[in-house]
């Protein structure tokens, strides 16, 4: 059996009008975790969006574990255990962090029995445990909804922009959160902040104008200045 | 938490109390029989904001807790209506049975309806739920089905069984609408403190989400809307027995409105709220109507604007806001007198 858990070939999504995604190829490791790079508007949001279902691709093929997922409805990629974490901290803010952690329950009793490691990653989140989401901080809000995606058994993660507008203290703790996640899941990472990408990933991926361009190993990226001025504008 | 849980309890079982021993308070104070006069009146009062809390709330679990806008809210209000009073006068079925197929039809519609409109949301879903309505209210005013419906007349005199007529045997009525009332509370409350309800919050805040959670929204909307047309079909049943009648006007656009209405003064998502809202459109309309006339839904209309304005989130909903705050307040305010006294 292939250790390939994710496989994305040559897919192409529309918004509207407008053709977002021209022919993007991507695949990720069992246990692995792999960094989707790219400027703004390159289209790394949107390929989270097309495998999780929200945005389905005109052409083209996703697979999970082998079977293809393109054309399924989102409720279903996620039973298939699959987490996505949007950006911008996708919370319910009416509710609190307890009813938040309780909704991702596939089966009951999830939550009891990964409960300890999640409070183990985001501490804050058991002070704050019958507060409602939208009285959090902006970290918490991005822990919770990280730890939301940890509830179920999900084979993937798909994370959007977890270290985003959060105060560098907060990023630290998200990167030692998503190094222990990797231990337990494959995640497929989009960030902007090249620095935590390459603390993290094992494999990256650069998006350029809705093609992929590049692919390796991230050991090998951290060095390649030329690339990453060319692609990523971060030094 | 818990001793505010306790308070609640407490608060409620006491109005539940006051409201059961109400009728003979007010015999007592007017010097009137219980079933007559000016204590029958007030029964008469209460039983129609009873009917309209059930009703108010059923528009809360599909606005307030899923987060659907309805124009069509009357249909089931007034479906209920008439299955009832078709059921007892044309069919000569027995109040039981007639208040189950009321049950039945209600879950039938709320599915047909949420199957075939509930795929677009926002306001379109609002235009279907209307276009729905409308129909229906076509349908009770269609010549072509006089015979069963009374067309633009009505469904008059329906034979409501006598141990329960609100004419004859108005304080048995009484305590069957207020029993209607708070079992309805209470199968509602179940409902949005489920892993059910949960859900429906989730599709209020962001349905997304839901979506990439794992859940069929779809499904869970449906749920929401069968519940609510349930709870809605049988206060429009309640509200038949109450008239004697069931007009085409339970079907329009201003029974939906008025369930919007009280649902926004009481307070959204709470479902208190609303039964609180029913009973002040109820008593405010009674009261403007004896002390201005024919000029008080003028008022009313002032009375509104000023209610949003200064109660944003509705009474409950301001309330809860506020008591956090109100609450510090006083302690603080108990805890310098305190100091005063203690060291003048």
């Amino acid at each position: 059996m292939s250790d390939v858990l994710l496989e994305v070939d040559t897919i192409h999504t529309f918004i509207g009008q407008f053709h977002i995604l021209e022919g993007v190829s991507l695949k990720v490791r069992t246990g692995s975790i792999t960094a989707l790079l790219g400027r703004n508007g390159a289209g790394k949001t949107t390929t989270l969006r097309s495998i999780m279902g929200l945005n389905p691709p005109r052409s083209g093929s996703i697979r999970l574990a082998g079977e293809p997922i393109n054309g399924r409805p989102a409720y279903e990629i996620a039973q298939l255990g699959v987490g996505y974490v949007p950006e911008h901290r996708a919370i319910f803010r009416d509710l609190t962090v307890e009813e938040n952690l309780r909704l991702a329950e596939r089966k009951r009793g999830d939550l009891a029995k990964r409960s300890d490691f999640i409070m183990s990653l985001f501490p804050d989140l058991k002070r704050f445990y019958r507060h409602p989401g939208g009285k959090l901080s902006g970290g918490q809000q991005q822990m919770l909804a990280i730890a939301r995606a940890l509830v179920a058994d999900n084979r993937l993660l798909l994370i959007d922009e977890p270290s985003e507008g959060l105060a560098p203290i907060i990023v630290e703790q998200i990167v030692a959160a998503l190094r222990q996640m990797a231990a337990e899941t494959t995640i497929l990472l989009v960030e902007q902040n090249f620095a935590m990408a390459a603390q993290l990933a094992d494999e990256y991926y650069i998006l350029d104008d809705g093609r992929s361009v590049q692919h390796g190993r991230m050991a090998d990226l951290v060095h390649d200045h030329a690339t990453i001025d060319k692609y990523l504008g971060a030094g | 938490m818990r001793d505010r849980f306790t308070s609640s309890q407490w608060a409620g079982l006491t109005l539940i109390g006051g409201l059961i021993i109400f009728p003979f308070v007010v015999s007592l104070f007017t010097g009137q029989p219980v079933e007559s006069g000016v204590p029958k009146f007030w029964q008469g009062m209460l039983i129609q904001v009873f009917i309209l809390a059930v009703f108010a709330m059923s528009y809360d679990i599909l606005m307030g807790y899923t987060g659907i806008l309805s124009f069509g809210h009357a249909l089931f209000f007034g479906t209920g209506a008439y299955t009832i009073g078709i059921l007892l006068k044309h069919a000569g079925w027995d109040l039981g049975s007639a208040l189950l197929a009321v049950i039945v039809i209600a879950i039938i519609q709320s599915l047909i309806v949420g199957l075939l409109s509930l795929r677009v949301s926002g306001v379109y879903f609002a235009m279907v739920t209307l276009a729905f309505a409308q129909m229906f209210f076509l349908l009770a005013e269609a010549t072509d089905f006089r015979q069963w419906t009374g067309a633009e007349d009505g469904l008059q005199s329906i034979p409501v069984p006598a141990w329960i007529s609100p004419t004859t045997e108005r304080l048995r009525f009484y305590y069957v609408t207020l029993a209607f009332a708070i079992i309805m509370y209470l199968l509602a409350r179940q409902v949005v403190n489920s892993p059910t309800g949960r859900v429906m919050m989730a599709i209020r805040d962001n349905e997304t989400r839901a979506k990439v959670l794992g859940y069929h929204t779809l499904t869970f909307k449906l749920i929401a809307i069968t519940v609510s047309g349930v709870m809605a079909a049988l206060a429009g049943a309640f509200n038949a027995l109450w008239n004697l009648n069931a007009n085409p006007a339970v079907l329009g656009v201003g029974t939906t409105i008025n369930a919007l209405l009280m649902t926004i003064i009481g307070g959204v998502g709470s479902l208190i709220g609303p039964m609180l809202g029913a009973g002040v459109i109820q008593l405010l309309g009674y009261w403007l109507n004896v002390f201005f006339g024919p000029s008080w839904p003028l008022l009313f209309g002032i009375v509104y604007i000023l209610i949003v304005l200064f109660l944003p989130y509705g009474i409950v909903g301001t309330w809860r806001l506020r008591s956090a705050g109100w609450l510090a307040m006083w302690r603080e305010r108990s805890r310098s007198l305190i100091r005063f006294f203690n060291h003048p």
